[in-house]
């Protein structure tokens, strides 16, 4: 669950939290273009750097950080893979050309993690979901999907309360060949599963009784409007998108290999 | 038989959940850990078995540190009900759940099926054998979960609130079938916030309240203490608060339920008869 950990929102307030959902997604799909349209490492750099003022304000540098360990063995992945593949198909002359490649791909990667955790760790998932709802998807879709996010906590508790009630009596989890393992999961997974179902049903009757549904047109008690932060935190997303379209169609991109003629 | 030794817990979200308990569980001993939602007693009696590993202090189980011995080695003498029996029965039948953790423990099938008629008949249970669990009443689920716990017959016994969600009539079962359990020499530990419960069956009560243990000692001091029952979100039985308010008349301030307050009367009214 780390991973995931490092993507929990936690309430707090901070300018960068009271940012309309709508702006910071704009923000993320800008900086996931220009991450992309890049695969040198001096313009990945300088996308990772920009960002940590954001981190900074937000006040979710520890959260951020346990995201990017987290995620650390993707990376580590991903910077493996390159190099191999590199190595053996690709067209790089030296050592250091190929490293150096391997080494932006893995920024890349960090990059997007970076953009997406400061959304996910800033935004709360009913503001999303109002957000969504806003943005004229149905409301049944938007429920759902606040509702599976809210749960996340829930059910991973519960996972914990049962592999705990199983190894009261005596199941070990550790050891054995793979498909062994894989049984040894059955007894929490079955559990779980049913209580989750058994949950859904029951939130379903407390919703059902409440007049879920009862008229076609909701009304809601908070309405978000987009204001001065929200567009200068679009203006922002555009400037970067914009400054990263001209370096990547203008400005021939040198590597660090070329700048210190390794 | 258990030595907890000054252990303090906390959580992975920085909650401190015990703060220096000791506490010394012989063999046969009936304890009830009571005291209000968050005192830490569940994450106390989860030190039994090692489920948790104390932040500082020892836990020893027969003499044997509890963070070298993994859980299921700790599970054989020590077994633990959880409150929730939805959050452990997964099998098809009945019958499977009991054996489940028997062959975890790698008995021999034999002696399996042994066990699992035995758990079966002493929790009347047998006329479930092959029916799903899922098919059972909450009650009947709760006592699958026991049956499953006590088929290895374990020398420890904890009951994590065994009263939630069960009618009188079972709770009558559960005290007789508890007192049984104790008759065989069995350590037995309950918590529980059912005080009504504990005040009929009389067990020596460690009392809790934000992470340390307030008080312990016999039921009818600590159940007719109003000032500890404060402290920790308690209410005195009523039957305790009847025979309080009567002390006037020369009645003795410590009896905590029924059966003892009509002797109490009988005894003072009796000859007037």
């Amino acid at each position: 669950m780390s991973m995931f950990d490092g993507f929990k929102f936690r309430n707090v307030s901070s300018p960068i939290h009271r940012i309309d959902p709508r702006a910071k997604f704009f923000y993320v799909c800008a900086l996931f273009v220009a991450a992309v349209l890049f695969s040198q490492i001096i313009p990945l750099l300088i996308l990772l750097l920009i960002q940590m003022p954001l981190v900074i304000i937000a006040g979710i540098e520890k959260e951020w950080v346990r995201s990017l360990k987290g995620s650390a063995t993707f990376a580590v992945l991903i910077f493996l893979m390159n190099l191999f593949s590199l190595y053996l198909y690709g067209s790089y002359g030296s050592l250091a050309q190929i490293l150096e490649r391997s080494l932006a791909m893995t920024t890349r990667f960090i990059v997007l993690i970076e953009s997406f955790s400061i959304f996910f760790l800033t935004t709360s998932p009913d503001l999303l979901g109002l957000a969504l709802e806003q943005s004229g998807i149905p409301y049944e879709l938007c429920f759902a999907f606040t509702t599976a996010v809210r749960f996340v906590p829930v059910i991973s508790e519960e996972a914990q309360t049962i592999t705990d009630a199983q190894k009261a009596r005596g199941l070990e989890l550790e050891g054995g060949n793979f498909m062994n393992r894989v049984r040894k999961y059955i007894p929490i997974l079955i559990p779980l599963i049913v209580n989750a179902i058994r949950r859904s049903l029951e939130l379903a009757e407390a919703m059902e009784s409440r007049a879920w549904g009862a008229s076609k047109k909701r009304t809601n008690l908070y309405i978000l409007k987009m204001g001065a932060k929200d567009y200068s935190m679009i203006t922002i997303a555009l400037v970067i998108l914009a400054i990263s379209a001209y370096v990547w169609m203008f400005i021939q991109i040198p590597t660090l290999v070329q700048i210190f003629n390794l | 038989m258990i030595e907890v030794q000054d252990i303090y817990y906390t959580y992975q979200n920085g909650f401190e959940a015990l703060k220096g308990v000791s506490l010394k569980i012989q063999k046969g001993q009936f304890i009830a850990v009571m005291g209000q939602n968050g005192a830490g007693k569940t994450t106390l009696v989860k030190h039994f078995n090692g489920l948790l590993k104390p932040t500082k202090g020892t836990v020893l189980v027969d003499g044997v540190d509890t963070r070298k011995v993994s859980i299921a080695t700790l599970a054989r003498k020590v077994g633990f009900v959880f409150q929730n029996p939805d959050r452990q029965l997964f099998c098809e039948t009945v019958e499977d759940e009991i054996a489940f953790a028997l062959k975890n423990f790698g008995y021999s099938d034999e002696n399996i099926k042994k066990r699992v008629d035995w758990a079966l008949n002493i929790l009347d249970l047998v006329q479930y054998r092959k029916v799903s669990p899922f098919m059972l009443s909450g009650g009947e689920r709760k006592r699958v979960a026991l049956a499953s716990v006590l088929a290895w017959d374990p020398e420890i016994i904890v009951l994590d609130e065994p009263t939630i969600g069960q009618d009188s009539q079972q709770k009558e079962r559960l005290r007789q079938f508890i007192v049984q359990l104790n008759r065989q020499e069995k350590a037995v530990i309950i918590v529980t916030h059912d005080i009504e419960f504990v005040a009929e069956i009389k067990p020596r009560i460690v009392l809790m309240a934000q992470g340390k243990i307030i008080a312990e000692g016999e039921a009818s001091e600590i159940l007719t203490n109003a000032e500890l029952a404060n402290q920790s979100s308690l209410v005195v039985p009523e039957i305790a608060q009847i025979f309080k308010s009567l002390r006037d008349l020369g009645f003795d301030g410590n009896i905590t339920d029924v059966y003892e307050g009509g002797k109490a009367i009988l005894e003072k009214f009796g000859e007037n008869r």
